[in-house]
């Protein structure tokens, strides 16, 4: 009788500590996860951020460089075009694009040295290049924590129960399109 | 990140609880020593478990606001520093960190800064008007992502909850030590006495070597977490050589300043700051600096030719002193990460002129002068209290309107003012040449000739106003 009462004691103390451990690398998991979907979250805030810096810009250029309307026209066209696409595909596509349009912007607008004295234009400079920066850290920072919760699927004990309640894994920020890439290096 | 955090954590707790059983030790043996008996073992020990939770009630609650306080930090807004501003920003999305943590500045010459908060969503980093004004835009971005790195892995309420322990213990055998001095302890005569010279002598050994034993532990974990907050500046920044490149001009500058950097830094505060200005001194490291030698911490930051990952400070750590640094839990898939390149500086000479002058601008600010650019490039200052409400630059003759004196602080601002006032305003042009406008929160606003009619955004208050003709 005994013996019996203490085999079964055991085995439901084992079984406690199992499930315990268990629960922490679900919530563990759960947390990475979250992460992950935030960080995708956070690189489209900074998207939105460029685009509502854009017609700032252009307004306060046109008024030193009104004549250099095809570039003015690109950099609002793009933008556009970048607000109104869709999927993940077009939409990196779209502000590749844009990114290249506000490039050749920069470079126009070394030729007026009025604008570059103008304080607005340069707390917009500011502002746009810091958005640049913040739009490249916050896809580094979701490749990061992707990279993260990846390992974290892929290693065992955790993998056990990633596998049970079927985390997947999830897919690296790329620059899919070869023009972005080609972006020429402007430092604003 | 994360595992370095888990680790960062398991790790504190062990320590804290060794510190903990060497506090209990102290306290039974101090007691004992005293009383004489077993009892008094107990009371001791339960007596220096309710110090420490007292000392810890008062440092957690409301510590920060010390502390930035003592530093003589300002808290400031973006409109203030936008380029600091934005740098945390940047390494705030970096790092993933949930909240943006206050920024605070610090008028002092010598370059320095720190972190401090309990929680990362509650946290400030501080930085010295020095900093601003000799880092460049990659070399700030490594110090703020180095301090934010503090923050993020839980650096800040560890090294808080040791400090207070450290304390304990050394109070404790101060106490213990004094008391000997006057009379030698509420010794009682009789059959007891064996048992008390045993404690008296255990008590004696703990008290010149717990404090000794507790601040080389405090020291030790402190020296690792800026290894660890370095390589993770790294690899936020993607960019090693920027903090390397700030860490030698704030070595370089305090070292040439010794003499003031002492004077001006608080003894409690030193072991905060990213270089520790108290500890220049220390060449080799010793087993009571708070901080790795500088020298090191750079030689290991320019060692990272490869990349910015974890691997890649581990790798750079063993080839500069052959020794392991991170625990192998961060480096987990050792997984080397490019870094990025360096920002180019158009004008290097240009735009250190630009940091000065911005530095400048939030000490007068501080002092209460408005700032006002003009667009022929002259920067006009005015005294808060005038009574004028418009002044004529003295280089070109254009009119600037003066924002009201007393005009609603940051904190108003965010409270209510922007209830009361819609969202979109309007402004009707006067003329066809220079405008200039207030905006509800007081801003003033320059139209120029070009600008004939659209829509702009008050920078402070973030209104959009809508310009018509």
């Amino acid at each position: 009788m005994f013996p019996t009462m203490i085999v079964l004691g055991v085995l439901f103390v084992g079984f406690l500590a199992v499930a315990g451990w268990a629960i922490g690398i679900y919530n563990g998991l759960v947390g990475l996860r979250n992460q992950v979907k935030n960080a995708w979250a956070q690189i489209d805030v900074q998207l939105k951020r460029r685009h509502d810096l854009i017609p700032n810009l252009v307004e306060t250029v046109k008024g030193y460089a009104g004549h250099e309307k095809s570039t003015l026209q690109a950099v609002t066209e793009a933008r556009t075009k970048a607000v109104s696409a869709e999927g993940v595909g077009p939409q990196s596509a779209a502000e590749g694009e844009l990114s290249a349009a506000l490039g050749r912007l920069m470079v126009v607008v070394e030729q007026y040295p009025d604008l570059k004295a103008n304080q607005n234009f340069l707390g917009l400079q500011e502002e746009l290049s810091s958005t640049e920066n913040k739009i490249s850290f916050s896809r580094q920072h979701y490749n990061d924590s992707v990279m993260t919760y990846n390992t974290r699927t892929e290693v065992f004990p955790a993998s056990i129960v990633a596998g049970m309640f079927n985390f997947k894994q999830e897919e690296f920020f790329e620059l899919s399109d070869e023009a972005e890439r080609a972006v020429p290096k402007v430092s604003f | 990140m994360w595992e370095a955090i888990q680790s960062n954590i398991r790790r504190s707790r062990a320590i804290v609880v060794v510190m903990a059983m060497l506090l209990i030790l102290m306290g039974a043996l101090v007691g004992g020593a005293w009383i004489g008996s077993l009892e008094g073992a107990v009371v001791g020990a339960v007596a220096a478990l309710m110090l420490w939770l007292i000392l810890l009630l008062v440092s957690m609650s409301g510590g920060d606001q010390l502390i930035l306080m003592s530093a003589g930090a300002k808290r400031i807004q973006k409109e203030d520093a936008p380029v600091l501003w934005n740098v945390v920003e940047e390494m705030t999305i970096a790092s993933g960190l949930g909240t943006m943590p206050s920024i605070h500045v610090i008028d002092n010459e010598m370059p320095n800064a720190f972190a401090t908060g309990r929680k990362p969503e509650k946290s400030a980093v501080a930085v010295t008007t020095g900093l601003l004004r000799r880092l460049n835009r990659d070399e700030l971005q490594g110090v703020i992502a180095h301090e934010i790195a503090h923050i993020k892995n839980y650096d800040i309420r560890f090294l808080t909850t040791a400090t207070v322990m450290v304390g304990a213990i050394v109070i404790i055998a101060d106490i213990f030590l004094r008391s000997l001095w006057y009379g030698g302890g509420r010794r009682r005569g009789g059959g007891k006495g064996e048992g008390q010279a045993i404690f008296l002598i255990l008590a004696l050994v703990m008290a010149i070597l717990a404090p000794l034993f507790a601040n080389m532990l405090y020291y030790a974990v402190s020296r690792k977490r800026e290894y660890l907050a370095d390589a993770s500046a790294a690899r936020y920044t993607r960019y090693p050589p920027g903090l390397a490149s700030a860490l030698r001009k704030i070595s370089g500058s305090i070292s040439g300043h010794r003499k003031s950097a002492k004077q001006s830094t608080a003894r409690a505060l030193a072991p905060m700051y990213i270089v520790n200005p108290l500890q220049l001194s220390a060449k080799g490291g010793s087993l009571f600096s708070t901080h790795p030698p500088t020298e090191q911490r750079i030689a290991v930051l320019e060692a990272m030719s490869g990349g910015a990952g974890w691997l890649d400070y581990e790798n750079a750590f063993k080839k500069v002193t052959g020794r392991d640094c991170l625990p192998a839990s961060v480096i987990g898939a050792g997984e080397t990460v490019a870094m990025r390149e360096a920002r180019v500086e158009k004008d290097p000479k240009q735009s250190a002129v630009e940091r000065s002058r911005a530095a400048t601008d939030i000490l007068d600010r501080f002092a209460g002068l408005l700032l006002i650019p003009c667009l022929c490039g002259v920067r006009i200052k005015a005294p808060a209290g005038t009574q004028h409400t418009s002044l004529k630059c003295p280089k070109c003759g254009r009119r600037h309107a003066i924002p009201r004196a007393g005009e609603p602080s940051a904190e108003g601002q965010a409270a209510g003012a922007t209830e009361e006032v819609p969202q979109t305003l309007t402004h009707k042009r006067q003329g066809t040449g220079w405008d200039s406008f207030e905006c509800a929160c007081g801003r003033a606003h320059q139209l120029s000739p070009a600008m004939k009619s659209g829509r702009i955004r008050c920078p402070r208050c973030k209104r959009k106003i809508e310009i018509t003709a």
